[in-house]
């Protein structure tokens, strides 16, 4: 008896290098999975229609928004969240940054705009202020008015360049 | 800041509040899970007015992992929402029920509430929960005249007046009068975390717990608690993080009471998470407002009179709030002016839509506003510059401190302190206003459309009347407050952190600060009207002395020494001044004050005391915003090129936590004056009900916000010398967002409404390409 949206499929999931096994329904969005059956609440959800960007993660090394995906979908792929962002008690130099310049208030918006920036950065460390400024404005921030996101995002960007040279 | 000394007091520190939550340990509402909870979703009217004939469950009720449906006379027995200003017999018929009976007054209104094993099978059975209604005509114009939302309901809830002197007299002598119709469109907080509300009774101890609080706590337990017929000792509040509160987070809403109820009724715990559409119908809006105002001047451009008739588009029901809003409208509208006479009413007018309350600067945002298109009005008809036209009317520092026999918040209105001139010249040097004048001109020449912006205004904060903190030094060292303050995202537990490290000698992070646990202290005033800062720091402040003399006091029979030769620096008493002589460490004087300690002596047992602060009047924050727009000619669309924020603070503890507010807030204003706009239809249909169709500001939005923070005069009602921050970049940012853009437009006067909308600029800037009428003729004065 297949296509009842209800029926439940077996799943694994790779989150922060932990393969995840879950029993969840086809139509169960990724951002849904990753909270209630990976237990890793740090991925956020602002809207659930892929606007606000607080559900960020990084999807074998690609910002995705994983409210606009099915978990099922995410299968295979290496799946990264704010969790898996530091290495034992070393906090990566994007949330060390976000910490030293003030770049949060609420927090909710956070993890989503972490994993954004680190996505882009992995990939493009040189990327222009202006491109960045773009890559940023497509997640919401409620709080901050930006100003200091984005001057943590610049300065971590050169500690990451710095660590990779 | 050497991250050894003690002076913590002013230091831009990092915050306490950081480390969970940029490492996704944060445990905000969505986070919070009990076994064998049960989820809800509500079903809400599609229809903005009608008569609700029925409700048909019993589909719902088939489907599987369906436990219960809940239609209003399942909960009849419930009264409708109380105001926590306790009850009004005038406005009580306006209260929302927790479930609508018999009428729906606005899409998004709950008809039932259903709940599952499973979010998602709550959502399908929610679907299939029929709703019968008879569709009737919505009244959707606040300012039309009034009419009856049904028999004996009149639409005209309530109206609030103040003033004083004689106003018609000021009119028959003015030299000139001016007068203008201005309004503010809807919109609000629209925090990014939706809300969420999860009950749980447990049998065991008796007690009702509500997580997912946030605001006011302890105010909302009172109201609870009497609604519910619980003792307070049974109801207890739970506050985790919160993304976002602006006001709007943390009142008393229907699902907050339902969640309960359910707990209670069902026996097992029940979450409720708000999703991002019912967010935009659910949750308070707020500012909708339209001012008739006049003005009436004398021969050089002084104020003697405002007279003001204003209308307030509430919604369909009164909520926790009451009228405050208006209220407060009406006592902060003179703003920082001299003002002989005063009249002004405001028309609290139900509506078909959703129900409004505060956000952010609440009744400030709108009357700063009205009141500074006045003055520029009064600049552009006398032909006087608007600097020098606010300059003649500012109050000056020896009017200080300046009663107006105004209320707002219930509170007499009396600025404590304040030089307004002083901050007035001060930013305009900052920003090198005359440079810029002569920039603007130049390039409004070469055809630019480009303007000027000034607001002035004061802001409110530190609303009393009391509250108290709780300290107690652990045996490890370590400094636990106790506060009932609630932490929305303000760096709340830093700032209070920062004042007791000051008090007593010790690292700031090495102070933990409890708050929103209505389990841990019996009072709290929460966190709203940018209290939080002022009243619970000064309370903390008092407790911190009184542990301090008694850490003192023990320290001097253990140290043989006199408790005035003795000091505390990083966590240990010492002898004053010297160095390297005999300390005792704060844990160790806590471990000597055990209750089985024999050193303890007739003290009593802790190293731990209680502090009360009390303010009879709020305390005054000022500040001055200056901006410049520029219209794109194409599009039509606003640039803010650059943006100064002056701000005297009194005294700031955290100046790096008061930019952030400060730029957060301007961020949250310039949507609120370019972007976002809750929108209905001739039916009282939402048409603003996603982030596509109500825009948020983007990093892409949001000028850099340069800040200068000035602490020349001190609060004169607190020991710290503190005012509030957390409403002063919002403030006056439709204000001047709009000044600049009429500048732009070298129209002085055109501007009357926010949100400033591009197509409409566009049709103006076409219309003066077409009739050749140069921009650049005039303006920027
Ligand atoms: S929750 Fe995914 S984009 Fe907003
Ligand atoms: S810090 Fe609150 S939404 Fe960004």
């Amino acid at each position: 008896m297949s296509g009842n949206p209800s029926d439940k499929v077996e799943i694994a999931l790779d989150v922060n290098g932990r393969v995840h096994h879950a029993r969840v329904e086809p139509r169960k969005t990724l951002v849904d999975v990753i909270r209630d059956d990976c237990g890793q609440t740090g991925t956020h959800i602002g809207c659930e229609h892929g606007v606000c960007g607080a559900c960020t993660v990084l999807l074998d090394g690609e910002p995705v928004r994983s409210c606009l995906m099915f978990a099922v979908q995410a299968q295979g792929c290496k799946i990264r969240t704010v969790e898996g962002l530091q290495s034992g008690n070393e906090l990566h130099p994007m949330q060390q940054a976000f910490m030293d310049h003030h770049a949060l208030q609420c927090g909710f918006c956070t993890p989503g705009f972490l994993m954004l920036a680190v996505g882009v950065l992995e990939k493009r460390p040189d990327i222009s202020d202006e491109e960045m400024l773009d890559v940023l404005s497509s997640n919401l921030c409620r709080c901050t008015g930006y100003q200091n996101i984005i001057k943590a995002v610049k300065a971590a960007a050169h500690t990451m360049k710095a660590a990779d040279d | 800041m050497t991250e050894t000394a003690d002076r913590w007091i002013g230091a831009s520190v990092t915050r306490l509040e950081d480390l969970p939550l940029v490492t996704g340990r944060g445990r905000f509402a969505g986070d919070i899970d009990f076994p064998h909870q049960l989820h809800m979703r509500i079903v809400r009217s599609p229809y903005a007015h009608g008569r609700l004939k029925s409700v048909d469950a019993a589909a719902a009720l088939a489907m599987n992992g369906v436990a219960a449906v809940w239609t209003a006379k399942d909960i009849a027995d419930l009264p409708p929402i109380e105001f926590r200003e306790g009850p009004n017999e005038n406005l009580s018929p306006y209260r929302q029920a927790v479930l609508a009976a018999e009428w729906v007054r606005y899409v998004g209104e709950p008809v039932a509430a259903v709940f599952a094993e499973d979010a998602y099978v709550a959502e399908d059975a929610a679907e299939c929960v029929f709703v019968n209604i008879d569709e009737l005509e919505p009244v959707l114009d606040a300012a039309a005249a009034p009419t009856e939302l049904r028999p004996g309901l009149g639409t005209e809830s309530t109206v609030c007046r103040q003033g004083y002197g004689n106003v018609d007299t000021a009119f028959r002598d003015a030299h000139t009068i001016v007068e203008l119709d201005v309004s503010i469109g809807r919109h609000s907080a629209v925090p990014l975390e939706t809300r969420g509300a999860i009950g749980r009774y447990d049998a065991a101890r008796d007690v009702l717990e509500l997580h997912g609080a946030a605001k006011v706590p302890h105010r909302n337990r009172e109201s609870l608690a009497r609604m519910l017929g619980r003792s307070t000792g049974g109801v207890h509040l739970y506050e985790g993080h919160v993304g976002g509160g602006f006001g709007v987070r943390g009142e008393i809403y229907p699902e907050d009471v339902l969640v309960l109820v359910a707990a209670l009724r069902l026996g097992r715990p029940v979450k409720w998470l708000e999703d991002r559409r019912e967010h935009m119908i659910a949750a308070n809006q707020s500012r909708q407002q339209r001012h008739r105002i006049r003005a009436a001047i004398d021969g050089d451009g002084r104020l003697m009179a405002i007279d003001d008739d204003f209308f307030h588009d509430q919604g369909a029901y009164l909520r926790t709030h009451g009228a405050r809003v208006v209220d407060t409208t009406c006592g902060i509208l003179p703003g920082p002016y001299r003002l002989p006479h005063y009249r002004v009413a405001g028309h609290v007018r139900m509506t078909n839509k959703t129900p409004c309350a505060t956000y952010r600067s609440p009744g400030r945002f709108e009357s700063n506003f009205a009141r500074e298109r006045l003055m520029d009005a009064i600049a552009d008809k006398l032909g006087l510059s608007r600097i020098e036209v606010r300059r003649r009317n500012l109050i000056a520092a020896s009017e200080m401190p300046f009663e107006r026999p105004l209320v707002a918040l219930g509170d007499d209105v009396v600025y404590d302190s304040g030089r307004y001139e002083a901050l007035l010249d001060k930013a305009l040097a900052h920003i090198g206003w005359d440079a810029l004048q002569r920039d603007v001109a130049s390039r409004r020449a070469a055809g630019e459309y480009v303007g000027l912006g000034v607001a002035i205004y004061v802001e409110k904060s530190g609303l009393g009347p009391t509250d108290g903190a709780r300290i107690n030094i652990h045996t490890s060292g370590e400094i636990e407050v106790i506060t009932g303050g609630a932490s929305i995202g303000q760096g709340f537990e830093t700032v209070v952190a920062q004042v007791c490290a000051e008090m007593l000698g010790s690292d700031y992070r090495q102070v933990r600060v409890v708050h929103g646990r209505t389990d841990r202290i019996e009072y709290g005033i929460g966190a709203h009207a940018t209290r939080a800062t002022v009243m619970t720091a000064n309370a903390a402040a008092v407790a911190a002395k009184k542990v301090r003399d008694k850490a003192l006091d023990m320290a001097a029979q253990l140290l043989q020494a006199d408790a005035a030769d003795l000091d505390i620096v990083g966590g240990c008493v010492v002898r004053t001044g010297m160095i390297g002589g005999p300390a005792i460490s704060l844990g160790d004087i806590a471990h000597h004050l055990r209750p089985t300690s024999s050193t303890r002596g007739e003290r009593d047992p802790g190293l731990s005391a209680e502090g009360w602060f009390s303010t009879s009047h709020m305390t005054y924050p000022y500040g001055v915003q200056i901006a410049v727009a520029k219209i794109d000619k194409g599009t039509g669309a606003v640039r803010i090129e650059k943006l100064l924020i002056a701000y005297d603070i009194g005294r700031a503890i955290n100046p790096m936590l008061v930019e952030g507010q400060l730029v957060g807030g301007f961020a949250q204003g310039l949507g609120g004056s370019l972007l976002e706009e809750f929108r209905y239809d001739e039916r009282g249909q939402p048409l603003s009900v996603t982030f596509a169709d109500y825009l948020l500001p983007t990093a892409q939005d949001v000028p850099f916000v340069d800040i200068l923070l000035t602490e020349d005069a001190p609060s004169g009602v607190n020991p710290l010398g503190i005012k509030g921050a957390g409403e002063g970049g919002i403030a006056a940012a439709g204000a001047v967002i709009a000044s600049a853009v009429d500048d732009a437009l070298g129209a002085s006067g055109t501007i009357s409404h926010l949100p400033i909308m591009p197509q409409q600029l566009k049709m103006m800037i076409d219309a003066f390409e077409a009739t050749g009428a140069a921009a650049a003729s005039s303006g920027s004065g």
